[in-house]
């Protein structure tokens, strides 16, 4: 049946291009080997043109991009107030020169527990600014506002600022950083606790 | 001149190109044709042509490396004899470019140019205005400062919304999990190799089609394009009443591209070139980013959406839009022409018009974005202090120090996030006042928090000053009641 189906299909062809002639001759044979040979060429070529376009996606796959970096000492970051602090990405190159230094909001919440916050606002990743008088962060893009904890106070995000999960070793303060934090990626990343924007005065 | 005579020859014999350019030359136009309104194209290819030179000429110098860029740039401004020069030429140049492409695309929806059998040369010049728009936004990032920085991280969380492939959608468009030195070699391989590569296939097509189905005629009322009797008639319009092309049109469409290249050069010359702002260092936070010119309108557009309209108007628009525009041939392919018998098409370039720039002219004075340092920076008008208690003058205090300066206005100084306060003791009761600052609400956080008692009452009071001289201050109606009885 299928080379019933594929004698139609190729005679069909035939007859397209080169009418009044539907058997295979020679030359159309040889076109045929030329195109084929061809093709599989193309796709041996292609495989390690398409891998390497994807390698940005690919090299992160396995074990994510996110890693264990130290922000420094505990006590740069005093109990109750919030501080901006910067740490190099890791797997940065040499070419990347400033862009690899990341900065990002630490709070010391009672000298216990921390929150870590991204810099880019929820909304389309403008820097935050903290305001430790009105307890605010404010973006300067679109208007957004967080209160002190993350959470989503007004303006256009969907929803609070980003967080690093982190933990203290060592007495130094540590966070699991790596990637860009995007209001896409927030959903399937490991490493970024997502929180909703909380009624504001509960 | 007899050597160059017959050098010529001897090139046209093995090149053959002779003939047919002299045909080029002497084709028929509609007489109307010949006519200012059909410079645009020409103009736009020219303004290209301008990109491409001063394109190579910045390449001789621009180092497309994260760590060097901003350099490089640095240099070009102020060590490079007339670096500044080229570099204010290829930026006047290419909002010049975008500019008359938006021209060139309204005279022709205007003058009926996409009907047929124009279908496909409209749809071309689609994709020329989007690779245009493309060539905008990655040259804004080849300029690497703070802009171009945030610039892609606003790129990064528009394309992340994406269901499903937006996570794989940045690290392709970033080259990596963040925005570093892999990102910009990217944008520079599309800005330089990619979209100009395909930008001079697609323009090369756009006028081999305008060449060989003939120059759009002038519309006239009443003169109904048909499928079945188009070419014919356009055929013998040409070939009764045409005139050759050159020199009949080619003259204006030279004067007028000479005009530009020169109005760009002096746009160049008296304002300088475009940037670079401060340095890409993310830790550089006390920025306000914004994007170029032609990308205001949709900086306005993010901000005034409401934030659950915002991810469906972003992924779904564009295509909404893209579907329009390509299909619109095919939709209105016959019919009238003429500007005067389609009201729709008039008011629809008159709201597109209207609409860019009224978002382009609210991007300019951003009243959605808090004014960062108002609270430090801005004073409150003295009037409005003089004369007032301690109490009140504590308010005042709490109200600079609690950034309440950054959203509200006083005496037109501040941000305009919320409404200007200068009256607000007229609409809100001293009780009321309270409540709104406590737990906000109408986009404004709750200070509840980060407000003590003693404060709260301050800022209250100083808040119930706030009414123009001959207006009384809202009151309590039921307490009002109770104090007459």
């Amino acid at each position: 049946m299928a080379r019933f189906t594929t004698g139609i299909v190729v005679g069909a062809f035939e007859s397209l291009r080169n009418p009044g002639m539907t058997d295979l001759s020679r030359r159309q044979m040889f076109l045929k080997l030329g195109v084929a040979f061809n093709g599989a060429v193309g796709v041996l070529l292609g495989i390690p043109i398409v891998r390497y376009l994807f390698s940005p996606v690919t090299r992160g796959r396995n074990e994510g991009y996110d890693r264990w970096i130290s922000l420094g000492s505990i006590d740069q970051f005093p109990a109750g107030e919030t501080r901006l602090a910067t740490y190099r990405n890791p797997g940065a190159s040499p070419t990347d020169g400033e862009t690899a230094e990341i900065p990002c909001w630490v709070r010391n919440i009672d000298g216990a527990n921390f929150q870590v916050f991204a810099i880019n606002c929820a909304h389309l990743g403008c820097p935050v600014r903290w305001f430790p008088q009105s307890r605010l962060f404010m973006c300067p893009c679109h208007g957004g506002v967080y209160y002190e904890d993350g959470a989503r106070a007004s303006g256009p995000p969907e929803r609070g600022l980003f967080e690093y999960s982190f933990k203290i070793a060592d007495g130094k303060v540590h966070i699991k950083a790596g990637e860009l934090p995007t209001p896409g990626l927030s959903a399937t990343n490991r490493s970024l606790i997502r929180i909703k924007g909380q009624a504001p005065c509960a | 001149v007899r050597l160059i005579r017959s050098l010529g020859k001897w090139v046209d014999q093995r090149l053959q190109l002779g003939s047919p350019i002299r045909e080029t030359m002497e084709h028929p136009i509609p007489r109307e044709t010949a006519s200012w309104a059909y410079v645009f194209g020409s103009a736009a290819m020219t303004a290209f042509g301008l990109q491409l030179v001063t394109g190579i000429l910045l390449a001789l110098i621009y180092v497309p490396s994260g760590n060097e860029a901003w350099n490089s740039l640095q240099i070009l401004n102020h060590e490079v004899t007339l670096g500044w020069f080229i570099r204010a030429l290829h930026g006047w140049g290419s909002n010049f470019m975008l500019a008359i492409v938006l021209v060139h695309m309204a005279q022709v929806f205007l003058f009926g140019a996409y009907k047929f059998p124009r279908e496909l040369t409209w749809i071309f010049g689609i994709f020329l205005l989007l690779m245009t728009l493309g060539m905008a936004f990655t040259g804004q990032v080849l300029r690497f400062d703070q802009d171009a920085y945030w610039g892609l991280g606003i790129g990064a969380s528009i394309s992340s919304r994406l269901p499903i492939v937006g996570p794989v959608l940045v690290k392709l468009l970033l080259g990596g999990p963040i925005i570093a030195g892999a990102t910009l070699s990217r944008f520079f391989a599309f800005h330089v190799f990619v979209i100009p590569g395909l930008l001079i296939a697609f323009m090369g097509l756009h006028v081999l089609m305008v060449l060989k189905l003939g120059i759009n005629e002038w519309p006239m009322p009443g003169r109904i394009v048909r499928r079945s009797d188009y070419i014919e008639k356009y055929h013998e319009m040409t070939h009764t009443q045409g005139v050759p092309f050159v020199p009949y049109g080619v003259w204006k469409d030279a004067l007028f591209s000479g005009v530009i290249l020169l109005a760009i050069a002096g746009c160049a010359f008296y304002f300088g070139p475009f940037g670079p702002s401060g340095q890409p260092d993310p830790r550089v936070i006390q920025t306000a980013p914004r994007p170029d010119y032609f990308f205001l309108w949709l900086y306005a557009v993010l901000s005034l959406l409401p934030p659950q309209l915002e991810t469906p108007a972003l992924l779904i628009g564009p295509v909404i839009a893209l579907v329009i525009l390509i299909a619109l041939p095919f939709v209105s392919g016959e019919g009238e022409k003429s500007w005067k018998r389609r009201p729709i098409a008039v008011l629809t370039i008159l709201l597109v018009a209207v609409g860019l720039g009224t978002f382009t002219n609210m991007a300019d004075h951003a009243p959605w974005s808090p004014v960062m340092d108002a609270s430090t920076g801005a004073a409150i008008p003295a009037k409005l202090l003089s004369g007032r208690t301690p109490l009140q003058i504590q308010g005042a205090l709490v109200f600079e120090s609690k950034q309440c300066h950054n959203c509200h206005a006083l005496g037109d100084i501040g941000g305009q996030r919320g409404p200007a306060l200068d009256a607000v003791a007229v609409r809100l009761t001293s009780d009321q006042l309270v409540r709104q600052v406590l737990q906000g609400g109408g986009n404004m956080p709750a200070y509840g928090k980060n407000l003590n008692p003693a404060e709260t009452n301050a800022l209250v009071a100083f808040l119930e000053t706030l009414h123009p001289a001959g207006q009384r201050a809202a009151q309590d109606a039921s307490l009002a009641a109770g104090a007459q009885k």
